[in-house]
């Protein structure tokens, strides 16, 4: 870059950089801070050394949404658990409640399972209005019943003022994943597309703003959604399809990074083509923050063979959830576990993991 | 939001680019231009949208002070962690400062061991945690140039105004102009022009700057946060080279007056006063660099109303922040860049901030060369 400097020199330390960084990050706190649930390098570092290190085994180590599971029977299965922890627990589009069905049912189909069943685990503030504890759970029945999923087992838990903020939900799911059906990142191949199923970011910066944290007032409803539909039309459409997942927290910048890592390939992605809201955009413009790294809640990102992605896209498009779906990228041989945005202005820049919580700047 | 677009066009971007080319053409004296945005604001776009590859060789960007974060020197944050861990205290801040590093720990670390630390969005948002907690003692962390400044400045009325007595203000507000002139006066200074901050040049306008071409002899113009505002500015600036002019110019003339905003500065006036002198990070003392709040709101001064421990904490003596705040080295030049020194385990203030000059290099810069090459690939 520099004329005045030896270029050899900032190769080199570009070149030491790039191996830190494929090193898998490394825990070195000493107290779990927000960031290890933030989904970006502190999580896979805590999972890695605390998690991973205690309960190794092969289906563990896949580290996908859910784990696939083989019955002596030969039939496969999928099997995932999730928390949800939301504040505020109502918002616009949803509610803890939503969330906490949803966000199972979708690890499932992400792994190409329709859920069957569900069990849902409850901790509990003492002093939790009934009221609002019976509203929740009429938001879970109404997402169980329009996912087709039953809820069969569940606990409750009742802990002491202040050991808890309100009230925590952990559901888990099982679900059948049909003969022949297979995903993962060792299929991607360059020249394959990346197709995202709608608008980006909505999740996260609607529960944002129902905080209230914020003199901002813009119309941003949550995407919360189960999306075993979409799957399967994705699938009839695009039976090639290689890589499945649902951008939830840490967006799809984390994703795309999680799957060039895995993958070993380079994630390309295209500023002008993301589907972003206006005020969605608007509210991260001001925030600072970065609407790729924003949370989704009802929005699946594949991988498909470039042969397919018209099929893909077309099918998507006339599903109610599928309305904004759009072609947002591609996969590139190089530069391997980097994800790239084209940006919409003609210049290209790196879209890394994040640290931590995406935090807001304040100028 | 047309607006916004009317400045991200790629087209116009290109007719820029090709302007910056041919003015540029063999640099200065075969050496690369060199300009120093000096907003933490416009790195962000830079990187953001990829402008330095846009750029040609002959044009080089130097990334300056302007990123409030991260000028705030240790001792200063092992002071808001002190405070934040007094008992009764509920500690705010903006969400960028949280991770700041202090000697031993960062805010976002206290909050783990229980201080009670909130994130807010301004300083407002403080105000109203203190009246909503009449029982708990509020401190803001204020931090920020000329442009946040303000914000502080009408919370604090506001807060004497409605009579709240648990609400106290940590003061950490810095000023452009004296930074800029140390930069400036440095003996190993290499630049050759400024893109000024636009920002806080609503709030103190332009004049402030003239000293830049007048004792310097080096251009200065006021830049907008758009990408293309970044592009014209450089055009503008290699253009008074090319018309053999050195004065300061104003780009962003959409939002920012020569005058600034005089309401804004009359606030400020009445709540702050200039400190003497102030540490910046990197940068060493700074005489009037810094603002305190002035005697008529000392019922407001967390600094009167805690005793903190005020200890000066020298920079780690790897760091090379101050180096690289003053475009005497690239980030990769720091022999602990990229190694001892990440985003992850920032040793200086210049990795924490995502507009800091090292970690926007550590996380957009990297590996431009295949990025450009890429991107020439598939046009
Ligand atoms: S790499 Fe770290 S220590 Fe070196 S200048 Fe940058 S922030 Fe400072």
């Amino acid at each position: 870059m520099t004329a005045v400097q030896p270029e050899g020199r900032q190769e080199l330390v570009l070149e030491r950089v790039e191996t830190f960084r494929r090193r898998r990050p490394r825990l070195t706190d000493k107290v779990v801070t927000l960031a290890h649930g933030a989904g970006g390098k502190s999580s896979a570092a805590l999972i890695d050394k605390v998690f991973l290190e205690a309960f190794r085994n092969d289906a563990l180590e896949q580290l996908g949404d859910g784990a696939l599971l083989e019955l002596p029977s030969g039939e496969r299965l999928a099997f995932a658990t999730d928390s949800y922890v939301v504040r505020p627990r109502r918002f616009p589009g949803g509610s803890i409640g939503h969330l906490a069905v949803h966000g199972t049912v979708n690890d499932l189909a992400m792994c190409g399972a329709q859920a069957t069943w569900l069990s849902a685990a409850f901790v509990i503030e003492e002093g939790f209005p009934i009221d609002e504890l019976t509203a929740i759970v009429a938001d879970m029945a109404e997402a169980a019943a329009t996912a087709g999923v039953q809820i069969v087992t569940g606990d409750t838990k009742v802990v002491d003022t202040g050991a808890a903020d309100g009230c925590y939900i952990t559901t888990a799911g099982i679900g059948i994943v049909p003969e022949g059906r297979r995903f993962g990142a060792d299929l991607v191949q360059p020249g394959d597309v990346v197709l995202v199923s709608g608008t980006l970011g909505d999740h996260g910066v609607a529960v944002l703003l129902a905080r209230g944290d914020l003199d901002l007032e813009a119309d941003v409803q949550s995407d919360t959604a189960p999306l075993h539909e979409l799957m399967e039309v994705l699938l009839a459409a695009a039976p090639g399809t290689r890589w499945l997942r649902d951008p939830t927290r840490g967006g799809v910048g984390t994703v795309c990074n999680e799957l060039a890592a895995d993958a070993e390939v380079a994630v390309v992605l295209q500023e002008s083509a993301l589907p972003i809201r206006r005020p969605v955009l608007g509210a991260c413009d001001l925030l600072g923050i970065d609407p790729l790294y924003v949370a989704n809640e009802g929005k699946l990102l594949a991988v498909v063979p470039a042969e397919q992605a018209e099929a893909a896209l077309k099918a998507m498009v006339v599903h109610p959830l599928g309305t904004d779906s759009a072609i947002i990228g591609r996969i590139a041989a190089e530069p391997e576990r980097i994800v790239l945005l084209e940006t919409s202005f003609g210049g290209t820049r790196i879209v890394d993991m994040l640290v931590g919580d995406p935090l807001p700047r304040i100028c | 939001m047309k607006y916004v677009d009317e400045y991200r066009d790629p087209a116009a971007a290109r007719l820029a680019v090709r302007r910056i080319t041919e003015l540029a053409e063999g640099g200065r004296n075969g050496v690369p231009y060199a300009f120093m945005e000096v907003c933490g604001g416009h790195t962000h776009t830079i990187y953001r949208h990829g402008i330095e590859q846009l750029l040609p060789e002959t044009v080089e960007l130097v990334h300056g002070p302007g990123c409030p974060v991260c000028v705030i020197p240790m001792g200063r944050v092992d002071d808001a962690i002190s405070l934040a861990e007094q008992p009764g205290v509920i500690f705010t801040s903006f969400g960028d400062m949280m991770r700041v590093p202090g000697s031993t720990s960062s805010l976002l670390e206290a909050k783990a061991r229980g201080a009670d630390v909130r994130m807010v969005y301004s300083p407002l948002d403080a105000l109203k945690i203190a009246m909503a907690n009449p029982d708990r003692r509020v401190v803001f962390f204020a931090v920020g140039f000329e442009t946040t400044a303000p914000s502080t400045a009408v919370t604090l009325l506001r807060a004497r105004e409605a009579g709240v007595t648990n609400f106290s203000v940590f003061s950490n507000h810095v000023t452009i102009v004296p930074p800029l002139k140390a930069i400036l006066d440095s003996p190993d200074l290499r630049l050759d022009g400024f893109l000024g901050p636009g920002h806080v040049s609503t709030v103190i306008g332009n004049r402030p700057y003239d000293f830049v071409p007048q004792r310097y002899g080096l251009p200065l113009v006021t830049a907008g946060f758009e990408p293309l505002d970044i592009l014209q500015s450089v055009v503008m600036l290699l253009q008074q080279y090319a018309d053999g002019r050195c004065e300061v110019e104003n780009q962003y003339s959409r939002i920012v007056t020569d005058e600034g905003n005089p309401i804004a500065m009359r606030i400020l006036q009445q709540v702050f006063t200039l400190r003497p002198h102030f540490e910046w990070r990197g940068l060493g003392f700074i005489a009037q660099s810094a603002l305190a709040l002035n005697e008529d709101f000392a019922a407001y001064d967390a600094e009167r109303l805690f005793a903190l421990p005020g200890v000066r904490v020298a920079d780690p003596k790897s760091c090379q922040c101050g180096e690289v705040l003053k475009g005497v080295i690239k980030p990769w030049e720091c022999k602990v860049f990229g190694t001892a020194c990440t985003p992850e385990t920032p040793i200086g203030t210049c990795m924490v901030s995502s507009e800091g000059a090292c970690a926007a290099y550590y996380t957009f810069g990297r590996l431009h060369k295949t990025a450009a090459g890429l991107a020439a690939a598939s046009a």
